[in-house]
């Protein structure tokens, strides 16, 4: 048994590869929040008048709110005015092409494994790039305008694009939907707006890579997703952010609207800096994510790897609205350390004949705390609909905790519901069994996690899959046991 | 190929082997038979490296190397393959994926290169043959609601996959119809070469029938304390292990 402690615990302390940062000139908000904070930040990007009120609506609702103690994890209390609210290299923003760019920023980004040039970047990508506050670079824009595919970080949509924003911005998560989300719709800074018009199927992966590159600053970014009737669009978001002993704030809001007959998938590689092995420091990581079938035959599907980040408070969802439309949501949620998780999703059927499906596949190794929380509702409605959950845990060690807690509410006895869910630990007999056949510890490792995560895996794109198991294999070494 | 000499083993402090003795030379193929808990599995476990034994004294010579050294993986490289008694599932590895890996590995060890996708396929199709298994099997995850019979098949796939020197069989025949012994058995007859080896630890005469002995040891509480040819394992089906026990075991008896 002492051995096998050892291996996992060799498995689980490998260290964070993207720890450093880069010292960019930065052109920062002073610290604290307030409403002269949210009228700077709006300010600093132009924004119309409706915009700033409706910040200002959303801070005056946040300042009653009460942070919510509901999710299993425990932090110490976030203060937020010794924080920074908005943060931006100074030769980032405005600019008319990649070249003129930093070329420190375009090195940052490349040591991340992403090229913001486009000749050199592979054909099937085009980047979002934001870091701390702003987004610094947006590639294949002209290719995709082509066809009317819109996308562009959100400030730029504010100025462009207003009668898009006014229409969907904060329909699907509104302003008054929850602590975090509040917060961001205050404070809000930057992130991508992405619009599909009808009938159009987007030729090539949109993704957005987030960066926290600032001391002691929030990032709180807004991504929203329209896709027009019988369009489809596969989006990819992944983030990292540099080794800081202080706990720094990520909250952001992500609303997909899908209308008829549209397809909308979004898949996330959440890698933030998860603090160290004795769990000082890290990102906090609340984020509230939703889309909406508001159409017939609408889909939209979550898929997402959760390896990073101190603490995770989120639940990627969907509002089937629709008849006929589909929610998916595929989680792969590591904890390790002391890192904790609580994440999940919610399905909420309001259109007849909708179809949600759920696989949750949670990993708990180290100190660490991983929990499942989801609900499906079915309203009155909704008749003929299905759901179906899995949730599996894996567990490496004996100090970790997993945790599932599933709701479920039925109005109506024309639907289905599935629910199953297994507990399984890594065991001495299955390592013993890889090695016996020539694997090396590490290897076993990987390919019994990444055995346990397939299904999930098999739902991201090609090459965010390869990256994706090298980084569940990485965040798990040292663990084994 | 392999020399135990005077080798004792623990677990969790309790002496399992006490002084077990043993010499194979490439070519031949050894039985190892005797009562339940004298110390089979226990000898296949140690010979194959895995934690939790504690080897208190003797040693373990193979191809010129002291196996005691070496770690499981790096036994398996060097050519020790196990078939487990109780193969163990894997969910969401194939037995295809799970080889490619294996193989990649040991072949990086010996300094060769990695097969690619075409080469092992062609490698793959042509061990299938031997154990009558199909590719719908490989495809699934590794031994995940496999019958017993599919389990034991599998492992003589991977035994013909990995091409090892020494080859211990714990029990393989145990849980197999009459075909499926047949299946296994001409398999394993097949693998059979002069440069290797290949130790059956069993229960039963009955497979003995099928893949014949060069050597039969009857292993009694830690010792090996009659070696024989086939004929050992026709006396011992016919009279039980009463008689070894009235022989060697007076000290249980207290």
């Amino acid at each position: 048994m002492s051995t096998d402690d050892q291996v996992l615990e060799e498995f689980t302390s490998k260290e964070y590869e993207h720890g450093w940062s880069v010292n960019f000139e930065a052109d920062e908000a002073p610290m604290g929040l307030n409403e002269d904070i949210v009228k700077f930040i709006s300010h600093k990007k132009n924004e119309p008048e409706w915009l700033l009120n409706w910040r200002l609506k959303s801070f005056r609702h946040w300042s009653q709110l009460e942070e919510p103690k509901w999710s299993n994890v425990h932090y110490p209390k976030i203060d937020y005015q010794v924080l920074k609210y908005y943060s931006a290299p100074k030769k980032g923003g405005k600019i008319k092409s990649l070249d003129e760019l930093d070329p420190e920023m375009i090195k940052t980004f490349e040591r991340l494994g992403i090229s913001l040039n486009e000749q050199k970047r592979l054909s099937g990508i085009a980047v979002d790039a934001v870091i701390d506050s702003v987004s610094v670079a947006t590639t294949f824009k002209e290719t995709l305008s082509e066809l009317g595919i819109i996308f562009c970080s959100f400030s730029d949509a504010v100025l462009e694009h207003p009668e898009l924003i006014k229409k969907y911005l904060g329909s699907v998560v509104p302003a008054a939907d929850n602590y975090y989300a509040a917060l961001n719709s205050a404070v809000f800074s930057d992130g991508s707006f992405c619009y599909i018009p009808k009938g159009v199927r987007c030729p090539m992966e949109l993704s957005t890579y987030f960066r926290i590159n600032a001391a002691n600053t929030g990032q709180f970014e807004r991504t929203l997703i329209v896709a027009e009737d019988d369009s489809y669009v596969s989006y990819l978001e992944g983030c990292t952010a540099p080794m800081r002993d202080e706990n720094q704030l990520h909250a952001a809001v992500v609303e997909i609207y899908a209308a008829k007959n549209a397809e909308v998938k979004y898949s996330t590689v959440q890698n933030w800096y998860p603090g160290n092995k004795e769990g000082v420091g890290g990102i906090y990581n609340f984020v509230t994510k939703r889309g909406i079938c508001a159409g017939d035959h609408a889909k939209i599907s979550w898929t997402q790897v959760e390896t990073g980040s101190a603490v995770t408070w989120k639940y990627p969802s969907c509002i089937l609205k629709g008849d006929y439309s589909v929610g998916e949501f595929y989680s792969v949620a590591v904890t390790n350390n002391y890192q904790q998780a609580d994440t999940g999703t919610k399905m909420i059927h309001l259109g007849k004949h909708t179809k949600s499906r759920i696989v949750s596949k949670g990993i708990s190794a180290g100190k660490s705390q991983n929990s499942y929380r989801g609900h499906v509702n079915i309203s009155k409605r909704a008749t003929h609909s299905r759901n179906f959950s899995q949730c599996d845990s894996l567990l490496m060690g004996n100090q970790c905790g997993a945790h599932t807690f599933p709701y479920i509410d039925v109005e109506n006895s024309s639907s289905q519901i599935e629910h199953e869910a297994t507990t399984s630990k890594i065991g001495e007999d299955q390592i013993f069994y890889c090695k016996q056949r020539g694997l090396d510890e590490e290897s076993s490792i990987a390919l019994i996690v990444n055995g346990f995560a397939k299904e999930v895996m098999n739902n991201l794109p090609m090459e965010f899959a390869v990256e994706a198991q090298k980084l569940l294999a990485l965040t798990l070494e040292g663990s084994v046991g | 190929m392999i020399s135990i000499k005077n080798l004792h083993a623990n677990i969790e402090g309790k002496e399992i082997l006490k002084g077990i003795n043993l010499e194979i030379k490439a070519g031949e193929v050894h039985a190892i038979m005797g009562p339940n808990g004298s110390g089979k599995s226990t000898l296949a476990s140690v010979l194959a490296g895995r934690d939790g034994y504690e080897i208190m004294k003797g040693s373990i010579v193979f191809e010129n190397k002291n196996l005691l050294d070496l770690e499981a993986e790096e036994r398996a490289r060097e050519g020790i393959f196990l078939a487990f008694q109780y193969p163990v599932e894997i969910p969401g590895v194939s037995t295809t994926n799970f080889l490619k890996t294996a193989i990649n590995q040991i072949r990086q060890h010996r300094g060769k290169k990695s097969l690619d996708a075409v080469a092992f396929l062609k490698l793959m199709k042509s061990k299938m043959k031997l154990v009558e298994i199909d590719q719908a099997l490989l495809s699934r995850s590794l031994n995940e609601g496999f019958s017993g019979g599919e389990k034991k098949r599998n492992e003589i796939f991977q035994m013909a996959m990995l091409e090892p020197k020494l080859a211990i069989l714990d029990e393989t025949d145990s849980g197999l119809d009459i075909d499926a012994l047949r299946i296994v058995s001409h398999g394993v007859n097949s693998l059979k070469s002069k440069d290797n080896a290949i130790i059956l630890i069993t229960h039963y005469q009955r497979l003995l029938d099928y893949i014949l002995p060069d050597f039969v040891h009857v292993l009694f509480d830690g010792k090996i304390v009659k070696t024989g040819d086939k004929s050992l394992a026709m006396e011992l089906e016919k009279k039980g292990y009463d008689w070894i026990k009235a022989e060697h075991g007076s000290l249980e008896t207290i």
